[in-house]
């Protein structure tokens, strides 16, 4: 049994003067990054005094705290309280939205970056897709892509750099797909690239070094810090943890008549509110998948 | 009002005392790196201590000011030049409207400061003037300077009032070769072995050439993880974690090999455990190490960490004439 389905149990330890860290769980699982975002949200509706920066993570949470307002013994009190509340929720919940983010898969731009960094990678010849397909034991590349875009994904992180969300497929784990990261990181990925290492698929949101193995480029902006773009009216940045992505794989010409949207300031992602609930995702993950995805249908 | 800049420097970039609140998407604090010294540049002018400032790495800008200007140069020891003829570091400079400025070689350390009257005025995103480079936000159109730059100068609203204040030697940084920083173990250190941490704690590390406003990495001694079946989703070393939120002044120590200690403009989270944090009293310190400082990681508890944090309060509250 995971250390989230058993009351409260987290491990409290200090990063520095400044930073409380609070593990829910070693391992990943759906429950314990619930557990996590659900803490990071009554701690942010109590607006305590001292606290500067909230921040769920995959099975973990991170607080910075002024230690000259707010004292860490109290701090640690507090914390431990909304653990224990959020214990004893019997039936979890989470207000959020589904998201449907196109994606061109196999696309040139990371076919490109792959092929200049296959030095760093443990299969110098083929493609990352190829390789996550043999990791994972499917036919082909375009199995892999099937699976990878057929069942929904849970942000459950946003951070590294600006905007960049972590995601963990809504699958029983033993459905999850698992890649290793690269053998030694790249210094340059396509800004966009729809990345994955580990359990974990991601979307870069700047261009920049990383591990994660490369499927395919994201056709919408996901961090726009000039905030053109009407889904960017309130903040630049998009992704928050708790949104539900439905990948949709797009051709070429999809893809550019996206890019053209987005260049003339009226490209919008297609999206809708949801009620997601953990037990009914645990009990019946393709079922409820399939309910959570029918709301992006009609908008 | 501005200053035009005729040669960039290596890196120079807007920062002030950081952008707090947007760390959950990754968004680091920002800021000057060695915070104190900043702050007496902003002193030295009349100043508040809210106002941003030039931040340059190794290798200064050269500029010439469009207007009259009251500025100071602090930090890292460095020869400053106003028109070709030296004047001096920690204190206020009067420049006139056409006057260029200019740096020599750094003499150690890593970073200097260039106070300005009234502030580098460049827009406030959210929350802060702080340039943060990777994300393309904040400071000069979210970069490091270039050549032609027009970097604007806040109007101030006249001179300075009273005769130009004096930052008492003692009080300022220093910036040797050696340095003793103190660390707060905790986090993921129950996952290095006892010898790995006495490692940690009793090697002498020297700092590398990778170091920036991200990060500072350190070479020494193999330090011994604990072996283990790793949890789901945490990758296959034994310094992997599944991917957590960092703390600032975290360290990691990748594969067991050359220790990272992450700084203002830190990556907010990733796979790699943290075994110990820099106290935030001593975050300067490592920002004006030099490649090549001999370090030393000395372990406190919580209660030295406040009172070192109350010790830096006492400094700055002395630094501005305002009482302990």
């Amino acid at each position: 049994m995971s250390n989230a389905a058993a009351g409260a149990t987290a491990r409290y330890t200090w990063g520095g003067d400044e930073f409380l860290f609070v593990e829910i769980d070693e391992a990943m699982n759906l429950a314990a990054n619930f557990r996590s975002n659900a803490m990071a949200s009554l701690l942010a509706a109590d607006q305590v005094e001292g606290i500067t920066d909230i921040c769920p993570a995959n099975a973990s949470l991170l607080i910075r705290f002024d230690p000259d307002v707010l004292p860490p013994r109290e701090l640690e009190e507090r914390v431990r309280r909304i653990e224990e509340t959020v214990a004893r929720t019997a039936h979890p919940t989470l207000e959020t939205r589904v998201v449907e983010v196109p994606v061109w898969y196999n696309d040139p731009y990371t076919q490109e970056t792959a092929a200049r960094f296959r030095a760093n990678h443990q299969r110098p010849e083929g493609t990352d897709l190829e390789f996550a397909a043999e990791e994972n034991g499917l036919s082909s590349a375009d199995e892999f892509i099937k699976r990878h875009h057929g069942s929904p994904w849970l942000v459950s992180m946003v951070g590294f750099v600006a905007g960049l969300p972590f995601m963990f497929q809504i699958v029983p784990q033993e459905q999850q797909l698992e890649v290793p990261k690269y053998l030694s990181p790249r210094t340059d990925t396509p800004a966009l690239t729809v990345g994955h290492g580990g359990c974990f698929a991601c979307i870069y949101s700047v261009r920049g070094a990383g591990g994660y193995q490369m499927f395919g480029i994201a056709a919408a902006p996901i961090f726009d810090p000039a905030q053109s773009l009407p889904d960017f009216k309130d903040f630049m940045v998009f992704f928050r943890p708790g949104d539900i992505v439905k990948f949709r794989p797009v051709d070429e010409t999809e893809y550019r008549r996206i890019q053209d949207e987005v260049g003339a300031g009226t490209f919008r992602y297609r999206q809708a509110p949801v009620q997601f609930d953990l037990q009914r995702a645990l009990a019946d993950p393709a079922g409820y998948n399939q309910e959570i995805l029918e709301r992006l249908n009609g908008i | 009002m501005a200053f035009e800049i005729l040669e960039p420097g290596l890196a120079t970039s807007v920062q002030d005392r950081g952008r707090f609140g947007y760390y959950n998407v990754g968004i680091p604090q920002g800021g000057a790196m060695d915070g104190l010294s900043a702050e007496m540049a902003n002193m030295l002018v009349g100043n508040t201590a809210a106002e941003a400032v030039l931040e340059c790495t190794y290798m200064g800008p050269k500029f010439r000011t469009d207007t009259d200007a009251a500025i100071a140069v602090t930090g890292a020891p460095v020869d400053v030049k106003v028109n070709g003829e030296a004047r001096g570091q920690w204190e206020r400079l009067e420049l006139a409207a056409g006057d260029e400025v200019s740096f020599g070689i750094l003499q150690g350390g890593t970073r200097f400061y260039i106070g300005v009257r009234g502030g580098i005025d460049v827009p406030v995103v959210l929350g802060s003037r702080s340039t943060y480079g990777l994300g393309g936000i904040g400071g000069f159109e979210g970069r490091s300077l270039r050549a032609g730059d027009l970097v604007p100068v806040g109007d101030a609203a006249g001179p300075p009032a009273g005769p130009p204040p004096e930052i008492d030697p003692d009080l300022r940084p220093r910036f040797g070769k050696e340095v003793t920083v103190r660390v707060l173990p905790g986090l993921y250190d129950h996952r290095l072995t006892a010898r790995g941490m006495e490692t940690l704690l009793d090697s002498t590390w020297t700092l590398t050439p990778v170091a920036d406003r991200t990060g500072l990495r350190y070479s020494g001694p193999e330090v011994e993880w604990q072996p283990r079946q790793q949890p789901f989703g945490a990758g296959s070393d034994p310094s992997n974690i599944v991917d957590a939120g960092y703390a600032v002044g975290s360290i990691q120590i990748p594969g067991g090999k050359e220790p990272i200690v992450l700084h203002r403009d830190a990556v907010s989270g990733g796979g790699y455990a943290m075994v110990a944090t820099v106290i935030s009293a001593d975050m300067d310190l490592l920002a004006r190490s030099a490649p090549g400082t001999k370090t030393r990681f000395r372990p406190v508890d919580m209660d030295e960490a406040l009172a070192a944090r109350a010790e830096q309060r006492a400094l700055r509250a002395r630094l501005w004439g305002t009482g302990a």
